[in-house]
């Protein structure tokens, strides 16, 4: 079984779609973040799997993509963390059922 | 034959990987089958590692490697692969085999605890992760290993995470070790941009061959030294050994995988595996990065040992025992002496997972108390712990003839003494061996001797599932001594290529009477100063002054907290100041002016449009109080409509083809 590019896009949705499962049903900001993290991953993913199937090898913008997609999910992350923490100081909770501030 | 174990490397790291996370699914309860499961792969590696060493054994000096692509990028192809030569074979075997003592062990050590499971996951990804670093045939690969096991020690050193100490320790140890991992990076890419490969052996064209070295000329030193800033923090060298005594704070069947086969064994390792690097253009065996080594390897073995005399924490006098060991070893390295350092190293391996197990032991027995003036006279009460204690105890000090640790580290002794740069670290390795003695000597006095009490009276010796590990251990420490005598240096030779011949006159050396003299005369000043062991140490009545310095660890933590903590607080102090004022205030500078400008259409707002538009408002504001009922502040909510609204578009893009 040789892996073609339908498998990485199959593997890529799964990973999708799992991170927005725990984006939309978790109510922990820390799995939030972890859900938004695997949905980046997943787009890089999309990423690495067309450059690797482009018929031209010497074409590198896909791979260089994901690399600085993933230097600045790093710093999504540190930035999402440092908010989690600040809105754990005020709020005292990290559940995000009680965070309604921009109720209508 | 040859071919067919090459390609069959991969299974030592694999089955304990796999293991680990077959083991990570369990339920908490399935504790039995976690164990089971973590044994059983330690286990199949094992075998796989003798069947390895017994390859290797078929010539002398043999070496196969296999080498795969990894991935090619535009022009380059970055390539990984695994090695077998005698020096992989021999630290697998190693590994796997104390890994083996270890969990065994922990499966009575650790039977109260609710996370067992999630421990023999750890452990086994621990051993997975070191293997990997000792197999791999590129730096790449042994890089990713590298930090692999930096994962694993922090997963450990943390294991107790509702201990706050245990998660400073383990952020303690994985942030030290990141600062000495940045430098080693730097060497990587430098070695790959000026060399253009990272594999080891490649028929002659890795970077540890002579081709690649020719083109690397005077940079060598500079590459050397980044790397070796690597094998610093793993190994615990000065000036990044803090991390090491704090990593106590892990249950103890860590501590030992740390301190004996995996974690600290990576840098030395990694320095022997580099060596041609380290060595190349070296003009008497001396080049300036193995001077830089032999240096950093005299004052880490030296002050260790020294600080080792001050501890009342069984644990840390073992951990700055290793931190001198391992000293040692780099001296070892440094002076040229590879092999005399790795077999100190293998050695090493088990006679400190015997010492740590046996302290692991101890502190079972006496619930969880770790002060040894608070033990007394385990003697009698756990006598196999005591007898395989001394038998570490013995070994670690070097008595020669029955103990590996002894002719191990005659080995590294006779090294250094031929180094032709400064006779100097020969005569400060001498004395090290003497504080060495006393301070183990010390040791088994306060634990094991004199009368029962404290914490200690009710001690009793362990189950067979806690003490075979160290009967194992304590007879592959004497048994392994068999291949290291100067008469038969079988490992020796095995290590170093070359057969290996039967010579009695050798057994004999000067240097084992003068080591012989140097250990009995710091077990006879052991024995001397703590011949009644009280509570307050009879070093601490004499000297308290120095004593407290010790104790305290030269005030080397102290140090660090006033400059390298203090200056990163007043740098982030510093971004938060700017942050504040200076990019806040420009911010706010944009706001004042907006809210200027507001000021200014306000009045024309009011006045001349207002009255107007608020008549016809009334059936907007109705409106928007129903758009606001649905607007329940709850993110995930707008967030599920977005993705509905995804879905939707797509059905429809789809719909439409």
């Amino acid at each position: 079984m040789t892996p073609t590019l339908q498998y990485f896009l199959i593997a890529s949705s799964l990973l999708f779609s799992i991170g927005l499962l725990a984006v939309l049903s978790r109510r922990h900001a820390i799995f939030i973040l972890i859900g938004i993290e695997l949905m980046l991953a997943a787009a890089n993913l999309n990423f690495v799997a067309f450059w690797r199937f482009n018929p031209d090898p010497a074409e590198t913008t896909g791979v260089i993509v994901a690399i600085f997609a993933i230097a600045i999910a790093a710093a999504e992350a540190a930035v999402g963390l440092a908010l989690v923490i600040a809105v754990y100081r005020h709020y005292r909770t990290t559940s995000v059922d009680h965070l309604d501030q921009l109720k209508g | 034959m040859m071919n067919s174990i090459v390609q069959y490397l991969w299974l030592i790291p694999a089955i304990p990987l796999v293991a680990s996370f077959v083991i990570l699914s369990l339920s908490n309860r399935q504790r039995a089958t976690a164990a089971a499961l973590a044994i059983g792969g330690q286990l199949g590696s094992l075998v796989v590692s003798l069947l390895a060493l017994s390859v290797t054994l078929s010539a002398p000096g043999f070496r196969a490697f296999q080498n795969f692509t990894w991935f090619t990028f535009g022009e380059h192809a970055l390539r990984l692969g695994w090695v077998i030569d005698p020096l992989a074979a021999a630290m697998v075997v190693m590994v796997t085999f104390v890994g083996l003592c270890i969990f065994v062990f922990s499966t009575g050590y650790m039977a109260d605890d609710k996370n067992f499971v999630r421990f023999f996951a750890y452990l086994s990804f621990f051993s997975s992760a070191m293997l990997g670093l000792v197999i791999a045939n590129s730096l790449l690969l042994l890089f990713i290993s590298w930090e692999l096991v930096g994962l694993a020690s922090y997963l450990l050193i943390g294991f107790w995470i509702e201990r706050p100490s245990a998660a400073a320790a383990a952020k303690k140890a994985f942030i030290t070790t990141r600062i000495g991992d940045l430098a080693f990076l730097l060497g990587i890419v430098w070695l790959y941009g000026s060399s253009g490969t990272l594999l080891f052996y490649d028929d002659g064209r890795g970077c540890l061959e002579n081709s690649a070295l020719l083109v690397l000329g005077a940079t060598t030193t500079s590459i050397a030294l980044l790397i070796f800033c690597g094998a610093v923090g793993k190994s615990g060298q000065f000036p990044l050994h803090v991390w090491l005594p704090d990593a106590m704070e892990g249950p103890t069947p860590v501590s030992a995988l740390i301190h004996a086969a995996t974690m600290v064994a990576a840098g030395v390792f990694l320095v022997a595996r580099m060596f041609p690097l380290f060595s190349h253009g070296a003009i008497a065996g001396v080049t300036p990065s193995l001077t830089v080594v032999v240096w950093i390897g005299v004052i880490t073995a030296l002050m260790a040992a020294l600080i080792a005399i001050a501890q009342m924490d069984i644990k840390r006098i073992l951990a700055y025992s290793t931190v001198s060991q391992l000293g040692l070893m780099m001296v070892s390295l440094g002076v040229g002496g590879v092999i005399a350092g790795m077999i100190h190293l293998l050695a090493h391996g088990f006679f400190k997972a015997l010492l740590f197990l046996g302290a692991g032991s101890i502190i079972h027995a006496c619930h969880h108390e770790q002060d040894i003036r608070r033990m007394r006279g385990l003697r009698r009460l756990m006598p196999i712990t005591f007898v395989t204690y001394t038998v570490g105890m013995l070994s670690l000090s070097g008595l020669p003839l029955f103990f590996a640790g002894g002719w191990t580290k005659e080995g590294i002794l006779e090294a250094t003494s031929h180094w032709s740069s400064s006779p100097l670290p020969y005569y400060l390795m001498l004395f090290g061996v003497v504080l060495t003695a006393f301070y183990m000597t010390r040791q088994m006095l306060y634990v094991f001797f004199g009368n029962p009490a404290g914490a200690a009276a009710h001690a009793r010796e362990n189950r067979p599932n806690m003490t075979l590990p160290l009967v194992v251990l304590a007879i592959c420490t004497v048994g392994l001594s068999v291949f290291l005598t100067p008469a038969w240096p079988w490992l020796n030779d095995y290590l170093a290529g070359k057969v290996p011949e039967i010579d009695f006159s050798e057994l004999f050396h000067p240097l084992m009477f003068l080591s012989l003299a140097l250990v009995a005369g710091g077990i006879g000043a052991g024995f001397f100063v703590y011949r009644d062991v009280r509570d307050t140490d009879p070093l601490e009545r004499a000297q308290p002054a120095a004593f407290r310095f010790l104790a305290n660890r030269m005030w080397l933590d102290e140090f660090y907290g006033a400059t390298v903590i203090a200056l990163a607080r007043i740098s982030s102090k510093f971004a938060d100041f700017m942050d504040r004022y200076v990019w806040d205030g420009l911010v706010r500078l944009v706001g004042v002016i907006g809210h200027l400008l507001a000021t200014l259409t306000k009045g024309f707002d009011e006045r001349g449009i207002n009255a107007g538009v608020d008549e016809g408002t009334v059936g907007a504001r109705g409106l928007g109080a129903l758009i606001a009922r649905r607007h329940s502040g709850q993110i995930q909510t707008y967030l599920g409509a977005i993705a509905v609204g995804m879905v939707a578009l797509l059905l429809l893009y789809a719909w439409l083809g």
